[in-house]
């Protein structure tokens, strides 16, 4: 076997394992559980499951289908050729082909936030949209740090992190529609309860479960997502090989991200998962709290594992 | 990349193909005799320089080991190493039009001391400069990921020969493994030694 440098990261592997082994046992749990309750029941909740189901499945599958038009749309950004932007085409160019990877199509986003991201269902119909406050000149961002942060969205195409994402998303998203399912059926439904003395504790069930597995889903889902950002500064960096330019790019991005007043930010709450920097900070509650509910690592992580890459790079002897 | 590495998100860095690079001598007398494009003797090699002491080491030793016979009869001129203005590094081999053997050598050289220090990963492609009677400038381009090569026309200002380029493809397409996904002809616009 040829030596190499690029030793993959074993313990964010199994991290991510782990955190993907868990999401499943919810999944499982979660399933039982409903079924469970209607066996007791003897079915009479099957209409509303079912529907959370499909429209639960139905709405992740369209959002996965079109997630690079919604995402464009919702960012007001435009696709961009090379001869309007011959450098961001450039810097992409050369990193499709030294990752051997399809060339994504190349967007700007006309936000003052400086920020980029990732989307698309498959490798041909991804898109790279960056900020125009990322390529602004008050940013001062360099070209080598801007090439890093460009292979840190690349890696999230490489990664498939859309679709990943999408699917662990699934239950939460299913659970969710069966807490609202029931809490509807329960309030326009009343006249029909007469009838059924058994309907009301089996809805109860069902909502309580189903606040329970979306809460904790949540929860991992935001875990999972902390890992792949780790994944994708990871083999951003090895990309490249200049693990400081992406680390000196992220402390830029996130100094200014900290002065721009949050009016400008909320509309960019909903896409914070697939942003290179967290648009949205949580404050209040204490550090800890805002750390289990971020949907990216903190700084300080970040800049240790790159300097952990740096490290690894740097020995003498290839492994 | 398998299903594994996709869900836990450890993108492997692709190592390059290099045997491809040796069947372009012959293909440069094809060339020659289809189009009248000439080698100029000059043909450079394009890589992601890494940070740290480890990694220019072993580009000054690269540079070291090219220029031990320039200045030499049958050797070439001293390596010129340049940074272009997305941080790449070129080593720009120069030899005289008829030693395109002894060119694909040097840049092979090159090839095979990033590869051995475990850098082969870093490698972009490689660039070999024709010319013909009328001035027009031409670059077979070889992508180290993919193992092919294609050509690459500039014209003045950021615009390139796509017709010249196509007939190109006409010409030597069956002599080398050409590139067929045209979205992966990336220009090199103010590549050294072109």
């Amino acid at each position: 076997m040829a030596r190499t440098r690029y030793a993959p990261d074993r313990g964010l592997t199994v991290r991510m394992t782990v955190t993907m082994f868990l999401l499943g046992l919810v999944f499982v749990a979660f399933v039982a559980l409903i079924i469970g309750i209607m066996i007791a029941a003897h079915a009479s909740g099957a209409a509303i499951v079912l529907v959370a189901l499909v429209f639960g499945g139905g709405s992740a599958i369209a959002s996965l289908f079109y997630s690079d038009k919604i995402a464009l749309a919702a960012a007001g950004a435009r696709v961009v050729s090379p001869q309007e932007a011959p450098e961001l085409h450039g810097i992409v160019d050369r990193l499709c082909a030294l990752a051997d990877m399809d060339k994504p199509r190349v967007a700007i986003a006309p936000t003052n936030m400086p920020n980029a991201f990732a989307t698309g269902r498959n490798s041909k119909n991804s898109v790279l949209c960056v900020t125009q406050g990322l390529l602004d000149s008050r940013l001062n961002l360099t070209k080598e740090e801007l090439e890093g942060v460009l292979a840190h969205e690349l890696s999230h195409v490489a990664h498939k992190d859309v679709q990943v994402m999408t699917v662990a998303s699934l239950l939460a998203i299913v659970a969710g529609l069966l807490v609202r399912f029931a809490f509807y059926s329960e309030l326009f439904g009343g006249g029909r309860r007469n009838n059924n003395q058994n309907a009301f504790p089996i809805i109860l069930a069902i909502m309580l479960v189903s606040v329970v597995v979306y809460a904790i889903s949540f929860l991992l889902i935001r875990v999972l997502s902390r890992y792949r950002e780790l994944a994708a500064d990871r083999s951003g960096a090895l990309l490249t090989g200049q693990p400081s330019a992406l680390a000196s790019a992220l402390v830029k991005v996130s100094n200014s991200m900290s002065r721009i007043p949050s009016q400008d930010l909320r509309a960019a709450e909903a896409m914070n998962a697939f942003y290179f920097a967290p648009a949205m900070k949580l404050t209040g509650g204490g550090k800890s709290l805002s750390t289990v509910f971020s949907t990216h690592p903190s700084l300080e992580r970040r800049l240790a594992e790159l300097e952990k890459i740096q490290k690894q790079l740097g020995q003498m002897t290839p492994q | 990349m398998g299903f594994l590495d996709t869900l836990f998100g450890r993108t492997k860095p692709v190592p390059p193909k290099l045997d491809d690079l040796f069947a372009l001598p012959s293909a440069a007398i094809t060339l020659q005799a289809a189009t009248g494009f000439e080698p100029t003797g000059s043909g450079s090699v394009c890589f992601r320089g890494v940070e740290g002491k480890t990694f220019s080491d072993i580009q000054d030793d690269v540079r070291e080991l090219l220029n031990m016979d320039a200045g030499k009869p049958g050797g070439g001129l001293p390596v010129e190493v340049t940074k272009d203005s997305y941080g790449f590094t070129w080593l720009v081999s120069s030899r005289m039009s008829d030693e395109l053997d002894a060119l694909v050598t040097d840049l092979h050289a090159v090839n095979t001391s990033l590869v051995d220090n475990g850098f082969g990963p870093q490698l972009l492609c490689t660039l070999v400069a024709f010319r013909d009677a009328a001035e027009r400038r031409l670059a077979l381009v070889y992508l180290y990921k993919r193992g092919t090569f294609y050509p690459f026309a500039p014209l003045t200002g950021e615009r390139r020969d796509n017709a010249l380029e196509l007939q190109i493809k006409g010409a030597i397409g069956d002599d080398l493994k050409f590139e067929q996904d045209l979205t992966k002809w990336f220009p090199v616009w103010g590549a050294p030694g072109l």
